[in-house]
């Protein structure tokens, strides 16, 4: 386990950068995350980390579909607003481990 | 009047159960009845075989009949629908069927209709799933013939049956090619939804050399949209593209359709289940096992084996009003084909990743876990057998217990 200094708070992260306690997690750590990505979080950005958190808390799995079947964004959406692996990128950015399979 | 237990569904999971509850259950008070209006039993994992030709499509193959139990009635029969609230099923002939129990065990399909242009006049053609009998068999005739170009092995969503059989078709079908000669003319590409081919940081850290030394090219967080058909490629929801001459795809797994129709499922048709105790969220009286739930273990064949211990435990304690034991850990163990007849194994659960070791003795073996050898191929092979002759009886396989064991891994704390 490593530990990081993200926006002045030091937090548990996993060798790619994905935090390991979401209780760790704040508004501050998501947008200095943001700014790595070049992303400028919105309004809408918020409401869907806010949701990631969510499912995670309720040990959901989260998936591509179940995002765009949330009524906040469709796929498309996600895409404009977490650019190339939306998936990845907003996990991160929420707090929330990165999806995985089993190996 | 003896009391009704139902089993919905004639495959690994069901078949299991029919046999399990045949064994612990009292005659003279339960009568047990299966349904499916299937009359072949598929040996699944040898689809990864059927379109190498290493396995012929009679040795895939059986008839249900022969591994339900006599005292267990089998009813060919297609189920219409689940009215959970009243404790009966009504089947699409209009007869009414009332139970006491009821165990869920249809399964998981494969729902390419899920994909914009997957399953239209390409089907079969220049388009193939390995999941499904006739999906295998047609790949086999396609590959017995094909001339080489780019071969994309893909994942269209998660969750899926068996989640390394794709990983293992890429490997299968480079040591394919190259026995055939034609390695040189095949370029073949693996894209995933998911992160990478490997996911998980042992295993990734341990077996990342194999796409390089297989010059398996990966193609990482690829949420397809779309199959183009006319330019031969899939897309994705931002617009990136992959070329393809021969598609190997694993569409959408959905639930059956009988879930949908008994309003009981999620957004895929898995029905909400206990990870623990494997009773349905819907109802007490309903238990689910196999591919048919939303737990997040993996859907195969042996984790409906580990699971069919505790769900018999339960349906028991159910039966005899007591509390259910929240037992299930998410084991899970597989082979994976690497080809070159050599095969890796991993056993793992809920909350321990794969990692090295030795199994099912601890510290012994024979097998080796995340560990590349000819005997885990062995092992795989000799898994036929012990499917067909041990496993869907419901009987236990040597050394191999439901929960998964610590002992014999090497577990860094």
């Amino acid at each position: 386990m490593n530990e990081k200094t993200i926006a002045g708070y030091c937090v548990k992260c996993n060798d790619q950068g994905f935090m390991e306690d979401l209780n760790e997690w704040n508004e501050d750590i998501a947008k200095e995350l943001a700014k790595e990505e070049s992303i400028e979080l919105t309004e809408k950005h918020w409401t869907v980390l806010k949701y990631l958190q969510d499912q995670c808390k309720e040990g959901v799995d989260i998936t591509m579909r179940k995002v765009g079947k949330s009524g906040i964004v469709d796929i498309k959406e996600f895409y404009q607003l977490f650019p190339k692996a939306p998936l990845k990128t907003a996990s991160k950015l929420a707090g929330i481990p990165k999806p995985v399979s089993c190996i | 009047m003896k009391k009704s237990i139902l089993i919905l569904g004639a495959g690994t999971a069901g078949t299991i159960m029919a046999n399990q509850l045949n064994k612990k259950l009292d005659s003279n008070e339960w009568q047990i009845t299966i349904i499916d209006k299937e009359t072949k039993h598929y040996y699944q994992p040898g689809f990864l075989f059927l379109p190498f030709d290493l396995y012929t499509p009679e040795q895939v193959v059986k008839n249900i009949d022969g591994f339900i139990p006599k005292n267990v009635q089998l009813l060919r029969q297609d189920v219409h629908q689940i009215v959970h609230s009243e404790n009966k099923l009504l089947l699409a002939d209009g007869k009414v069927i009332n139970y006491d129990v009821l165990v869920i065990a249809t399964g998981s399909k494969i729902a390419p209709e899920e994909i914009q242009g997957m399953d239209g006049s390409e089907w079969y053609k220049s388009i193939f799933d390995f999941y499904t009998f006739d999906g295998a068999l047609n790949l086999r005739n396609k590959l017995r013939t094909w001339e080489g170009g780019k071969l994309v092995v893909h994942i269209c969503e998660m969750p899926i049956k068996c989640p390394v059989a794709p990983l293992e078709f890429a490997f299968m079908a480079d040591d394919f090619f190259r026995k055939k000669n034609m390695r040189d003319k095949v370029e073949i590409i693996y894209v995933t939804p998911m992160s990478g081919a490997f996911t998980k940081p042992i295993a990734a850290k341990e077996l990342e050399y194999l796409l390089e030394s297989k010059q398996i090219k990966i193609v990482s967080d690829f949420n397809i949209e779309k199959v183009d058909t006319e330019k031969k490629q899939i897309v994705d929801y931002g617009d990136r593209s992959v070329d393809y001459d021969l598609l190997v795809t694993v569409p959408t797994n959905m639930g059956d359709d009988l879930i949908l129709r008994s309003a009981m499922g999620d957004d895929l048709n898995f029905v909400p289940t206990d990870k623990h105790t494997l009773q349905s969220k819907v109802k007490e009286n309903i238990f689910v096992i196999g591919d048919a739930t939303d737990i997040p273990a993996s859907k195969a064949g042996a984790v409906a084996h580990f699971e069919s211990d505790i769900v018999t435990g339960n349906i028991l304690k159910y039966i005899a009003g007591e509390p259910l034991d929240p037992e299930f850990d998410g084991h899970s163990n597989c082979f994976i084909e690497t080809g070159n007849g050599k095969a890796l194994l991993i056993d793992f659960n809920y909350e321990q990743e794969p990692v090295k070791g030795t199994f099912p003795i601890p510290g012994i073996g024979p097998l080796r876990l995340l560990k590349e050898n000819r005997i885990n191929h062995w092992g795989k092979l000799a898994f036929r057998w012990i499917y067909w002759n041990i496993l869907i009886k419901g009987r236990p396989i040597p050394f191999v217990t439901s929960k998964m064991k610590k002992a014999g891994k090497q577990i860094n704390k």
